[in-house]
Parts: C-alpha cells; structure tokens; sequence
C-alpha cells in the first residue's frame, strides 16, 4: 500500500503532462483524459481509505520514501510521502471534489477552443495540491505550495485576452509570492535550528528550543498561511481571482489553494502551541477576517464576488479554529471539508446560473430565476442552507462547534472570538440569504433591464465581442454540469452530520492532530441557541431589505460602509497608499540614481577615452615630416636630458 | 686656425639639412638634405678626432660615408619606385599606411 502514495499525485501530474504537451491532436480527448485521471486519483484515494480504515488508529499512517532529492552532507532533502489522517481527508476531498469539477467542466468550457490546456491546468492544480498536503517535509511541501501558485496562475488568467484576467493572475501570484516568502524564511530557520525540516524531528523537537525560535517559525508560516488563504493582510488577491473560468473559482475556493493555508497552520500545529504569541497572531487574523470577508461579501453585486468574501470569511473561521490549539484543529478540519462540498457546490451553481443567463455576473440583473432553473435552484439553496449553518445540515456542525471552541479559548479573548464568530455567522445569513433572494426570488428583472453602461468597470461587458446587449433566456444547464452539483448538495446536507454521528470525524483526526475538549464558559446548548438567533436574525434582516422590498437594477449609492465594501473594505486603495506608491517612488528614484550617477560614471569614464584617444589619433597624421619633427623632438629632448644629467 | 670653428660649421650644416627634412616635401631634396646632415656629423667628428689627438673620430667618419652610400642605393631605388606608379616624388602622398 505504502507503494502507491506516489501514484495519487503521479496520476493528475502525467495529465498534465501529456495535456500540455501532447498539442491539438488531442483537442477532442483532452478533457476526458484530464477527468479520468483525476478520477483515477480518487478511486485511488479511496482504496487507501478504505485500507487505512482496516487498520488500528496507530498504525494508520503510511510512508513512503520515493528519492533522495537533494543528498548533500547534512542536507538532507527527500521526496518522500507521509499519508496519514490528516492528509488522507484532505486527500479525498482535492480529488473527490476536484474530480466533480473536472466533470462540471467538460460541460462549462465546452464552447472553448482551449479546453484541452484548461484541463491539463486543472491537472497540474490537482497534482501540485497533492503534493503539498503528501509531502512529509517542509521543503517538499514548498515545492507543493509553489506549484499551487503556478497552477493558480495559469488558472485565473486563463482568459488571458482579457486584460483585467491577466492583471488579475498577476496580482495573484505576486500577493502570493509575498506568504511564499514567509514559508521560505520558515523553512530557513528550520533548517538551521533543527537540522532537518522532515515533520517528525521538527514538530517533535520544537517544544524544546525556546519560544522565541516557535514564535519566528510560527509568525513566518502564519505570513505563507495568510497568502495562500487570502488572510488579512493579503487578502486581496482572491476577490479578483474571480476573473478566471467559474469552475476554476470552485477549485480554488473549496478544494485547493485556499485550504492549503489552514492545512499548514494544523499539521504545524506543534510549532504554534510552542509559540503563544503566534497563536495570538493566528486567531487574530482569523477573526479579523472571518467579520472582514463577510462584510465584503454584504455589499458585492457580482455573484461570484460576493461568494468570495464568503469564502475569505469562512476560512477565516477555519484560521480561527486552527489557532486556538488542540480544541480547535478537528473542527477547523471538519469546516474545511464541509466548507468544501457546499463552497464548491454554490460556486459551480453560480456558473450554471451564468451559463443561463450570457454570462451576467450581476445579481441585480437576475431574479426570479428558481422556475428556469429547478435543479441550479434546488442544489444552490441547499448549499445555501449549508454555509448559514442551518440547523441539520453540514455548516451547521461545524460552525457552531467552531464557536464553541472560540468561547472555550476562556476569558476575555474567548468571548471576544466566539462574539466574533457569533456576528459572523449572523452576516453570513445575511449576505447569503441576500444572494440566493435577489438570484431566484422576486421580480424577473433581466426582462428589462437596461444595457449595462460602460462606466461600471466592475460590471463585465454582456455580450463579449462588444455586440448588442440582448435579453438572457435563462435555461438549466447539461447534465454534465447539474450531477456534480447535486453530488455536491448531497454532501453539503450529510457530510456534517455524519461527521458528527458519534463524534466519528473527531475519533478519526485526534490520533494526529491531538484534540481537548473545550469548556466554554456557557453550556453547548446556550452557544447553539445563540447561533441559531443569530442565523435567523441574519436570515431576517436580508428577507426585509430584498424579499419584501423589489431591488433596484441599478445598485443605489449606499451608505458609507457599503461603498468601502463595494471597494472590498478600501484594500486596493490601501495597498496602492502604502505599499505600491513607495514603491514606485522607491524604483523612480533609483531609475533616477540609474540614470544619472551609475550612467555618468560609466558614460564619462567612456567620453573621457573617447576624447582623448580623439586627440592621440592626430598625431597619427600620415605626413612623414609630422614623424620626423617628433623624432626630432624627442631627440632634442633626450639629449637635453642626457646633458643635463651630466651637468648635475 | 682654431677647431672649434669647424665644429660651428658642421653645426650649421646640420641645422640646414635638419630644416630641409622638415620643410621640403620633394623625397630627392629630402633625401639630400639628410645627406648634408650625416656630412655634417662626418665633419663634428673628424674635427673632434683632430682635437683630441686619436683616430677614432676618423674611422667612423669612414664607416658612416659607408653606410651612407649603402643608405642612398636603397633610397634612391625606392624613391625612383614610388615615382613610377604615382607620378610623384612628393613624401605627403605616400600616406597609403595611414589608416
């Protein structure tokens, strides 16, 4: 069994290969080479599953030693593979609902000449977040993480023609490279801590050099986390990754990419119960994020947008669970893989929805769409119900449990986190409840909606060529594209349940992850019923502004917090104050130094020769009695000298 | 009659020929003017050896009028050369080595 860890990330990776680089001749197979493959992955994944649950909870983890990478004295890097608990769930859900979304695709790009590098993209995907949650070392895990950003990358600027797609892949990339840079600094001082950056020896040994080293290592990794979970500080990337293919979107926000972050603060988990101000960091950015993304998501138009602060917003729960130790890792776990069923099933909802309607992002111009759209309705609301945390379903369990541990961290910072995580569940109600009532329900309004005007930037243009603006008829979409929906609905309803059937998820993990169990300073049932209120107080106001009141085609002016939201909270603006304008003024003035200092030295040192050898060459004249005086002078002058001499 | 106005006049041969190297641009004139100019360093030394009592002065006298006949077979050759293919005896337009 051990044999085999390599062919799950094998598998999408000779996708990718033979994809991208097997050219047009394999236009009408691509797609269906890439879905087989990572389907293989997951049949795969699920016989190691069910091998690993045959065997006792201690025994469960595997290894395998594939090559040494990079063999050099005391450096030791391997590839090497370690499947246990942790990376086994994460396993089953990058190919499970990455598999999902490869079928979904066939149908959404079908209409692309370019499906064929879009498949082969998804594979690399796949592979590359394969290979980070496999790896059994830091460095492996880099090379992982790394080849997310790429594949991200390729990805979100897959409509590279579009100008604000590849400025959005760009920003992407180099938001990320910033986290990238605190993994690398990690694994640095890893390395010359340690000695190694293998799981075991690190996690095992770092109890015991003092919490300062815990504190840099931790502080480092929570930067790598936050770039690659779109965290605040460096959240912005995620907003416009919207730009790409909409099952890119699902990829990227339910079952890679943003994931990776909360798997890396988990499987480092030691390292941050070393280190409490790391720790302090960790919830910190959490809860600023979770209320953060929400907000954001309140005030978005664009329907995938609005999903994307939901995502920033429920990752942030997950970072907050991730932070507050032992008793928080299973549930931030358990969100991440029911958040995982349900983001993807509301994203890839929101592409059927755009299927159906020429590709109009803008939930304004939607409404009423549930009779067009039975099966896009049905699957989208259960997801719906899902993210709220309505009670039964999978958000539910694992949310609520998420708060608890927020309350149990005890103290005033406990109740700080669990008030925090209480009024983000309240503003996910509302922004979701916002979203699927002006989709579905109330008046048909893309019936007369006027043409979208060319001075809302954030508005795509309706008909791409630049064509007439003409009425979408709204349609459901192929069946390729509704079955992984409704499989991904199923989970979104089960998955939470029977995780909790038992506490099964939990037994499952601990043996990994560690677990405690919290005691929050007001009963379990208390932190539920507060939940719920405030999911039905969310769930309440949205219905008040946007069931019961028509909305507006065009979006009203708003308050002052909406339009900062709309601007996603003023990030852009922010980072283009303090990072972007220094910047540029920073490479003005040394294009300025360049140009002036470095350039005149160079180019003096070259017209102080150019001058004199001006002068020296003419002396070469080609008149022989121009030679003869110089010989003559020379003559002279020697001769002078040599009396001279004489005389002194 | 004292030596030493000897030497005046090869002083002033020398000048002489000194300037016709400079100034002249006919080869021939050149080519004389550098004859005057090793006659007149003949007549510095034998005017020297006659001062100083010993033959040195005299024998190189010899070997130069030697060398300076040797000297005028090549050059004149040359010289003669370099009218045939340019029509000219002129040391300005032999600059063809000049870059």
């Amino acid at each position: 069994m051990e044999t085999s860890i390599g062919l799950l990330v094998a598998a999408p990776l000779l996708g990718a290969a033979v994809l991208l680089c097997g050219g047009r001749r394999l236009d009408r197979v691509g797609h269906w080479v890439g879905t087989a493959l990572a389907a293989a992955s997951f049949v795969l994944a699920a016989v190691l599953f069910a091998d690993m649950l045959g065997r006792e909870a201690d025994e469960r983890s595997l290894h395998q030693h594939v090559f040494s990478w990079i063999p050099v004295g005391g450096f030791q890097a391997d590839v090497a593979f370690q499947l246990d608990q942790l990376s086994m769930t994460f396993v089953l859900l990058i190919t499970g609902v990455g598999t999902l979304i490869h079928v979904y695709s066939i149908g959404y790009m079908e209409h692309d000449e370019r499906r064929r590098r879009f498949f082969g993209y998804l594979n690399l995907f796949l592979a590359a977040m394969l290979l980070l949650v496999l790896a059994d070392n830091y460095l492996l895990l880099y090379a992982g993480w790394e080849g997310v950003g790429l594949a991200s990358y390729l990805l979100i600027g897959f409509w590279q023609h579009k100008p604000s797609a590849a400025t959005a892949a760009k920003k992407a990339f180099i938001v990320n490279r910033v986290g990238d840079i605190g993994l690398s600094i990690a694994i640095m001082i890893m390395f010359s801590t340690f000695g190694t950056f293998a799981f075991g020896p690190v996690l095992d040994s770092v109890g015991e050099t003092g919490e300062g080293t815990a504190t840099a290592i931790g502080l480092m990794l929570l930067l790598a986390a936050c770039g690659k979970s779109a965290q605040v500080p460096l959240q912005s990337w995620l907003g416009d990754a919207m730009e790409g293919p909409t099952p890119v979107s699902a990829l990227i926000h339910a079952a890679t990419m943003v994931t990776a972050g909360v798997y890396l603060i988990v499987r480092s988990g030691a390292i941050f119960e070393a280190a409490p101000t790391a720790q302090t960091a960790v919830v910190t950015v959490g809860a600023i994020t979770l209320l953060f993304g929400a907000i954001v998501g309140c005030a978005k138009d664009d329907i995938k947008k609005a999903l994307a602060g939901s995502t920033m917003s429920q990752i942030g729960y997950m970072v907050l669970a991730a932070g507050l130790g032992p008793i928080g890792y299973v549930f931030a776990i358990m969100h991440l893989v029911t958040h995982g069923f349900f983001k993807a099933g509301l994203f890839l909802g929101a592409g059927s929805v755009m299927h159906g309607m020429n590709d109009e992002v803008d939930m304004r111009r939607y409404g009423g769409l549930r009779k067009y759209m039975p099966i896009t309705f049905v699957t989208f609301g259960l997801g719906y119900l899902a993210i709220i945390g309505f009670p039964g379903l999978s958000g539910f369990f694992s949310k609520d449990k998420i708060i608890e541990a927020a309350f149990a961290r005890g103290g005033t910072e406990g109740w700080i986190l669990g008030g925090a995580a209480l009024l983000g569940a309240a503003i996910t109600a509302f922004y979701m409840t916002r979203v699927m009532l002006m989709t579905f329900f109330g008046e048909e309004r893309w019936r007369n909606a006027p043409a979208p005007s060319p001075e809302r930037p954030d508005v795509e243009p309706v008909a791409q060529g630049g064509g007439e603006y003409e009425v979408p008829r709204p349609h459901e979409s192929p069946r390729s594209m509704t079955v992984p929906m409704i499989v991904l609905a199923f989970g979104s309803v089960f998955a939470g349940g029977l995780f909790s059937w038992g506490d099964a998820f939990v037994n499952w993990l601990a043996p990994v992850t560690t677990f405690e169990h919290g005691h929050p300073p007001i009963s379990a049932a208390t932190v539920t019923a507060a939940t719920v209120v405030a999911l039905l107080l969310g769930v309440g106001l949205a219905w008040l502004q946007y069931g019961r009141k028509p909305v507006p085609v065009v979006a009203p002016r708003g308050s002052l917090l909406t339009r900062a939201a709309r601007r996603d909270l003023l990030q852009d603006d922010f980072n283009h104050v303090v990072l972007v304008k220094p910047g540029e003024y920073l490479t003005r003035g040394l294009v300025y130094l360049d140009h002036t200092v470095v350039d005149g030295v160079v180019n003096g040192t070259a017209a102080a020769v150019g001058g004199l050898s001006g002068r020296a060459r003419r002396l070469q004249n080609g008149y022989a009695r121009s030679y003869a005086v110089s010989m003559f002078g020379g003559a002279a002058i020697l001769i002078a000298a040599t009396l001279l001499m004489r005389a002194v | 009659m004292n030596p030493v106005n000897y030497l005046f006049l090869a002083a002033l041969l020398f000048t002489i020929g000194a300037s016709g190297v400079l100034l002249r641009r006919n080869a021939i004139v050149v080519f004389m003017s550098i004859e005057l100019m090793l006659n007149a360093a003949n007549l510095a030394l034998v005017t020297f050896s006659r001062m100083h009592g010993n033959l040195d002065g005299q024998i190189i006298a010899f070997f130069t009028m030697v060398v300076a006949a040797a000297e005028v077979v090549v050059g004149l050759a040359i010289i003669v050369t370099i009218f045939r293919s340019r029509h000219s005896a002129s040391v300005d337009d032999a600059g063809l080595m000049k870059l």
